[in-house]
Formats: structure tokens, sequence, C-alpha cells
């Protein structure tokens, strides 16, 4: 026994190094901006580019607009399939699972293709189509982890119970899932939410092949002709999906934890 | 005589059929159209020439040497980036849940693992040049202390080690999501029966865990080769257009048809499904095997 401890605090300190030195340097890679001292110039300068201040603002839009659709889209459909359809739970799932097994650089190869300004639905002739159609990619690249956390929501909860009171109470549907559902799965959704907020946040392949100006290709431009702004950009990034993950864990801990469990 | 008895209860269910499918129609539609319909859209584009008729010359033009030459890094970086993912993954989820390390390192330790196999993209690309680098924080560490030149042994975070040490970051850590489920069903029943039988350590790892651990271990290696081979955007924030791998040969060739054949990328994006496919079916048909043991 005495022996395993030994060789588990090395695979654990191994796996640790590796982990922690590309964070600490690129940390302090993003300080060395001005020679001989360490400073934060490197935060400031890209805080103050106003193509940093757009595109965070475009990524940030983009990614609450993915959440409301993908929210509307989810929650129903997941309900409903718990309640009156669980022969199609099969399908609903292996559906969810494509987007991880297509890789996205081909679906948004196929929207060029399918939805360009020749075609029957031509979204990207315009600006206001290709965000449409850039957001109805990010749907799509989001479904595994929101339909995954929002089954996972219904389950913990009385579906047919909850419907059938608020059906007596003479709720119709938009009031159930309003009022009764989304309420008692919003913890799930917002794990799926901020999970999905993480993804958008840095996308690149699909809006730099849609052409929009999001967080995603700024990053990659400032990349390719800057040394130190692109230190601290990463470390921006991993604070923002550092507290996506904490705010998961921390909304979790108000998840109904088994059915009958409501207070 | 029973025709006649059935014949009322049909009778009466058929009245009632069901238009509850109505309900998913709407999510199935949005699928259908920004998931499914692109997708088979590459697909037919790949048996197609520029008349629209059928043909399998795109196909037959992938195997030309500089595209075989991509689909083969592609494939060496995914194999090398995923075993190695499997093999020091599997080995910190083991000593975190079995190995004896103390129990308030496994929350941290998750939490972080959930933090890290999200971190990829763009900004992983900038965190490891900044390690690893030229003027890196790690290889100005090698060379001013320890008197150790990476660069000068051949290392270059632009290449094919450089790569599979990056994408590292993330194929460990997702190992270790999965894995700890898997360790934390071995059952200490089974290790107490193997030694009352008298197995020695190895012959209870060689004949009862790791056939248990199996279909599990080979999932995640499936899972953490398809990932790698789709991932575009670190590779290209990290070396630009220098290495060429299939995604960032697809990325160039949608973005200026470098190919000068746009039948041909539609088969180079094909066959890009057809692997990661065949690695994800892979992976949901031993993940349902393994599941049989985690009651």
């Amino acid at each position: 026994m005495k022996i395993n401890r030994i060789w588990s605090w090395l695979f654990f300190g191994i796996g640790a190094l590796y982990f922690i030195f590309p964070l600490v340097s690129t940390a302090e890679f993003s300080l060395k901006m001005r020679r001989g001292a360490y400073t934060l110039d490197a935060y400031w300068t890209v805080l103050a580019d106003p193509r940093f201040q757009q595109t965070f603002t475009y990524s940030v839009l983009m990614a609450l607009a993915t959440i409301a659709f993908g929210v509307l889209l989810v929650v129903p459909t997941a309900y409903w399939v718990r309640l009156k359809l669980p022969r199609w739970r099969p399908v609903l799932e292996f559906v969810t699972l494509l987007p991880l097994i297509i890789p996205p650089i081909v679906i948004v190869f196929g929207y060029i293709r399918l939805y360009n300004t020749s075609s029957w639905l031509p979204l990207t002739g315009s600006a206001m189509g290709t965000n449409l159609l850039l957001m109805f990619g990010y749907v799509i690249l989001s479904l595994p982890y929101m339909y995954r956390a929002v089954d996972t929501g219904l389950r913990a909860i009385d579906v047919a119970t909850l419907t059938e009171a608020a059906q007596s109470l003479g709720a119709g549907w938009i009031t159930i899932l309003a009022r009764v559902i989304l309420p008692n799965v919003a913890v799930a959704v917002l794990s799926g939410a901020f999970i999905t907020f993480a993804i958008v946040i840095g996308e690149f392949v699909m809006a730099a092949l849609l052409n929009r100006p999001s967080f995603g290709p700024y990053m990659q431009l400032l990349g390719a002709n800057r040394a130190y702004e692109p230190a601290a950009l990463a470390v921006i990034a991993f604070a923002i999906t550092w507290g996506c993950m904490a705010l998961i864990q921390f909304v979790s801990k108000f998840a109904p934890r088994a059915p009958g469990a409501q207070h | 005589m029973s025709q006649s008895i059935a014949a009322p209860a049909s009778a009466v269910t058929r009245p009632r059929m069901s238009f509850a499918w109505l309900g998913v129609m709407p999510f199935l539609l949005f699928a259908l159209l920004f998931l499914v319909l692109p997708t088979m859209q590459i697909i037919v584009g790949s048996f197609r020439n520029a008349a629209g008729e059928f043909t399998l010359d795109n196909i037959i033009n992938l195997f030309q040497p500089s595209i075989m030459a991509a689909y083969w890094i592609s494939i060496r970086i995914s194999v090398a980036s995923a075993l190695l993912g499997c093999l020091v993954g599997f080995l910190m989820a083991w000593a975190m849940v079995l190995g004896g390390l103390p129990a308030w390192l496994r929350s941290p330790m998750l939490t972080f693992s959930g933090v890290a196999s999200n971190f990829a993209g763009i900004p992983l690309a900038f965190a490891f040049l900044a390690t690893f680098g030229r003027l890196g924080l790690v290889t100005l560490i090698l060379r001013d202390w320890f008197g150790i030149n990476i660069y000068g042994m051949g290392f270059n975070i632009l290449s094919f080690g450089g790569l599979t040490l990056t994408y590292l970051f993330f194929q460990i850590p997702l190992t270790i999501l999965i894995m700890t489920p898997a360790l934390d069903g071995m059952r200490r029943e089974w290790r107490e029966a193997a030694s009352i039988l008298g197995a020695s350590p190895f012959q209870y790892w060689r004949m009862v865990a790791l056939p248990i651990l199996w279909p599990s271990l080979l999932g995640t290696f499936a899972l953490l080769f398809a990932n790698a081979f789709g991932a575009v955007a670190t590779a290209y924030a990290l070396t630009g257009s220098s290495l060429s791998i299939v995604p960032i040969l697809l990325f160039a060739q949608i973005r200026g048809d470098v190919l000068q054949d746009p039948h041909l990328g539609y088969a180079l994006a094909f066959g890009m499904i057809v692997i990661t496919g065949i690695a994800n079916f892979i992976y949901i048909w031993l993940r349902a095997r393994s599941e049989r043991w985690m009651k």
C-alpha cells in the first residue's frame, strides 16, 4: 500500500507539473510587455483595443442568443419526449450526439454550400442572415451539452404529475412550460447555458469561415501579429472558462436531488 | 372467433391515433436543416463531378501523395495524443481514486479537469507558445538552468511533437473525467477475492481489473482520437498553415480553393467524417459494453 501511494504522488506530480507550467508561463509572459519589469501593460493594451471590445461584445451577444434559442428549442422538446414519446428518446439522443461525431469544420462547410446566395435559402447573402446562420451553428455545437443537461434535470422531477396538476388548475401548454417545468429545471438549464457560453465565446472555425467579426478570429489575428497581447488574451480566456465551470458547480448545489425531494 | 373479438378493440383505438409526434417536429426540422442536410450536402458532393453526375474520381483523387501525407500526419498526431492522453489520464485517475491520494484532492482535480478539457482552441495555442515556444518559459529554464537547448535537439512547437504535446492539455483531463466513474465502479471485493485466491497485484490487474476496464479505456481512446482529429483552431493558431494536417488543409480549401478542385474539397471533408465516424462508433459500442459492469 505504501508503494502504491508513492506511485500515486509521482503520477500526480508529473501531471500537475504539465498542467501548471503552461498556465504559469502564460501568466508570466503576459506581464513582460515592458522590458525589465512586470506590468499589466499587455492587458491594458488588449482591453483598450476597440476591436477587442467590438468582437468580445459580438461574441457575448452571440452566446446569449445561442443560449436563448437553445433553451427554447431543447426544453419543450426534452419535456415532450419525457412526457409523451419515451420511445423517441434513443432517436433524440443519437441526433444530439451527432455534433460530436461530425467535425464543426464539415458542418460549416455544408452551410456555405447549402445556404449561399444562389440557394433556396440565401442566409449568407446578408450580414444579419449570416449572423443567424452562425447562431444556428452554435446551437448545433452546444446541443450535446444542452440536451444532456436538460434531460438529466427532467429526470429528477416528476414530469407527468406536475403536468396533470397544472392542467387540472387550468393551465395551457405555454403556461406549464414557462411557469412549471422551466423553473424546476432552471439549474440544469443554467449548467447547459454556462457551458454553451464557454464554447461560443472562443469559437474560431465557424466564425472565421462565415467571416463574422467574433472573438475567436480576433484572437487568431492578434496571435499572428503580436507577442505579449496573445498571452494576456489566453489568461483572460482561461479565466472565463474557469468562471463558467465554477458557476456550473455553484448552481448545481441547488439542483433537486431525487424524484419527490421537491420543496 | 378471435377476429370478432379483436375487431371492436381496434375500432376503439384507431380514432384516437396520436399526434404527439408533432411535438418533436420543430426540433427534428432544425436538426435536419442545420446538421443533417449540410452534412449530406458534403457527402453527396464528394460523389459528384462538376456537371452533377455520379463519380468516384473525387475519392480516388484523395489518394495523391500530398493529401495522403496530410491524412497520415493527422492520424499520427491523433493516435499519439490519444494514446498518451489515455495513459497519463488513466494513471492520474487511478492515483486519485484507488492510489491513496488524500480525498480532498479529488474535487479540485475534477473541477480543473472540467476547465482544462474545455480550454482548447486559440488560447491554448497561445499558452503553449508562451511555454514551449522559442522564448517560452520552459524553453528558457531548460536552456539557462540545465543547459538543455530543446530547439537545438530538434524540438519544435510547430511540429508533430509540439502539436501532440499541446493536445494533451485537453486530452488528459477528458480521460480523467471519463475514467473516474469507471474506476469508482471497481469493487473492493474483487481485489479481496483475488488476493484470497492467491493472486499477486500484477495478476489482479492483468486478469481482473484490466479486462473490466478495457472497454472504457478503448472507448476513451476512440473519443480522444476523434477529438484531436477534428480540431482546427489550436493547430491553426499554433502553426498557421505550415503544418499540413487534414483540418488545416480543409480550412484553406474552404477559404481559397487551394486544391483547385471544389469537389476534391468535399471528398476531403467526407474522409474526415468517415474517420471520426468510425472512431465514435467504436466509442459508443464499447461504452455500451462497459456499462454492463457499472451497475
